[in-house]
């Protein structure tokens, strides 16, 4: 199993975001794997663990960020790229994805990609789906456990989470696999993998090395621009604590409170 | 006003036949645009047996209907979905195409959207039409902050909505419309997936759609702990919910998952019970309508984010609203 991991690196979900000029700060928090692709990462190195092969974790981001490529590395995956140009900035989900199906192409012969279902910062979930559509293979989203999997007959079985349920699908490799939380524990780093992840070098891919059309990524190759990031005014809030002698009484006051807002 | 010439078509998503409630705010979100755009709003029905969602939406107000309905598409599937939108735009050229923020939604929009070379702006919750271009206002961070979004130059936009926060018309059963049977583009040996089963849960209240969900978090103190919540949230003919820290605990399935890394939720009632008010979670229940805190500990910082607290223990504060909420609905 040739194996390639789409990963995003995000500001720490306990991180207080603030805007300066009009772009978001995080202040002295850390960058982390997007939560939900330490599922991807985990998941990859399992089907590695059982069908042999390498997994290749692919980031596409600023020339300095190697901190989620460094901890994915540590928890054991073979290879790091980073795809990071100039050029891309700005790109949209339609322009990341066109570059990433064109670094997944570079890499050759890959068997599957993995990813998670979204980001924890844009939280747009349109890249998986859209790398499949570029790169022209299958689309498996929101994947809560890959149930059978046979790489000689590159087919491939899988639950996805649906609001309405679970839904059992099968289909061709290659194939994008988007996960849930849910789908596996992640584990921790060791220190060796620590160690090993620091001696290994992450190559740079930029927008020539990938054969990009210059159109189609950055600010030009962009349908969706964002003009505007705005900050939420704190909501006023003020707590009405209810108490009473028994909690029946409670119950009494709370659902007359409830039924005055009109939300019962 | 005639099916080739409505520029704000509405992809109605369904499952099974059974529309998702968005859908039909979608449709009032598309007639206000249209109405805007000077224009008229198409819905597009794909499926098997779906004669009777065509009903619906002309019930809901759409002025036309593109509708396919073949075995190839009886279970969603992205690729004969999203080839048969992808060629319905091609052709019509719709300025606008709205459809509910699901993960069928997101799949088909972003894989046709690959193939008309166009964007999406996904989860919005305020649109606002000016000179044919739509302004999207959509939370990022999980809500942290809110950005303005366009798809300046490239048409169609296509633009999914956040469940609720869009408000559905009143459905008139007297409306009717023009319907045209559209054919599917992919025959079944072309398409890479098939559906094999579902394993769908019986009376489950969607959390996206839900008025009123009620939530249980580490204070319940283990799975069993999660049945006066669960008989709470039942009383209230609402959803069930939970923090992370009770999904981690593997005390309930991450379906149930409200919060950054579950689901964003805006109900008009939510009920934390047993949860301290970590910012992962705040971030996904924040805009609920009216917000109510049951915990133990009165220092607990869910207090300073909610509009009536209840200090006490949860195990005998939850039924003694389950049964005054069933006393006074008469059951």
């Amino acid at each position: 199993m040739n194996i390639v991991v789409c990963v995003k690196q995000t500001p720490d979900t306990a991180a207080t975001l603030a805007l300066k000029d009009g772009h978001v700060a995080w202040g002295d928090s850390p960058m982390i794997v997007n939560p939900w692709d330490e599922y991807a990462v985990e998941e990859a190195l399992r089907l590695k663990e059982k069908h042999g092969g390498k997994v290749t974790v692919l980031f596409m981001g600023p020339e300095n960020a190697r901190e989620a490529l460094k901890a994915c590395l540590a928890l054991g995956c073979d290879e790091a790229i980073l795809v990071s140009d100039p050029a891309l900035k700005g790109s949209d989900a339609l322009a990341t994805s066109y570059a990433l199906s064109m670094a997944i192409a570079k890499i050759g012969d890959v068997d599957m990609v993995l990813t998670g279902r979204q980001a924890v910062d844009g939280d747009t979930g349109l890249v998986p789906a859209q790398i499949a559509r570029h790169l022209k293979w299958t689309a498996l989203t929101y994947v809560s456990k890959i149930a059978a999997l046979d790489p000689n007959a590159k087919t491939i079985k899988v639950e996805r989470m649906l609001d309405e349920g679970k839904q059992v699908c099968a289909g061709k490799l290659p194939a994008v696999v988007s996960v849930v939380k849910g789908i596996n524990e992640p584990r921790y780093p060791s220190f060796m993998g620590i160690r090993r992840a620091g001696k290994i070098a992450i190559p740079v891919w930029k927008a020539a090395d990938l054969g990009l059309d210059a159109a189609r990524i950055g600010f030009a190759g962009s349908a969706v621009t964002w003009p505007e990031i705005r900050a939420i005014p704190p909501r006023a809030i003020s707590c009405q604590m209810i108490a009473g002698d028994t909690p029946e009484e409670i119950a009494v006051k709370l659902v007359d409170k409830l039924m005055a807002e009109q939300v019962i | 006003m005639d099916n080739m010439t409505n520029k704000v078509w509405v992809y109605i998503d369904h499952f099974k036949g059974n529309a998702v409630l968005t859908s039909w705010e979608a449709v009032g979100a598309a007639k206000v645009l249209a109405s805007q755009l000077g224009t008229g709003v198409t819905a597009l029905i794909f499926g098997s047996g779906v004669e009777g969602l065509a009903q619906q939406a002309f019930s809901y107000g759409v002025d036309a209907i593109k509708l396919c309905d073949n075995a190839t598409l009886a279970d969603f599937r992205v690729e004969p979905y999203a080839a048969l939108l992808s060629k319905l735009a091609d052709e019509g050229k719709p300025d606008v195409i709205l459809a509910a923020t699901t993960p069928r939604g997101r799949d088909v929009f972003a894989t046709s959207a690959v193939d008309l070379n166009t964007g999406v702006i996904a989860d919005a919750t305020v649109l606002e039409a000016n000179d044919g271009l739509v302004r999207v206002t959509r939370p990022v961070y999980a809500g942290k902050l809110s950005s303005t979004v366009v798809c300046k130059d490239k048409r169609p936009q296509m633009i999914t909505l956040r469940a609720r926060a869009f408000t559905a018309p009143e459905p008139d059963g007297s409306r009717s419309g023009e319907i045209e049977q559209v054919a599917p583009v992919l025959a079944e040996d072309a398409i890479s997936t098939k559906v094999v089963d579902y394993a769908i849960e019986e009376n489950r209240v969607s959390l996206d759609s839900a008025k009123i969900i009620v939530s249980g978090g580490r204070g319940v103190g283990g799975p069993e702990g999660f049945e006066p919540v669960r008989e709470l949230a039942e009383a209230f003919g609402g959803a069930l919910g939970a923090s992370r820290a009770a999904v981690d605990a593997g005390w309930i399935p991450y379906a149930h998952q409200v919060g950054q890394t579950g689901k964003v939720v805006s109900p008009d009632l939510y009920v934390a019970c047993g949860i301290s008010g970590a910012i992962q979670h705040l971030v996904g229940m924040r805009t609920a309508k009216v917000i109510v805190a049951i915990n133990k500990d009165a220092e607990a910082s869910i207090f300073r984010n909610v509009h009536y607290g209840v200090v006490g223990d949860l195990f005998k504060i939850v039924p003694a609203v389950t049964a005054e909420v069933k006393k006074r609905r008469g059951s």
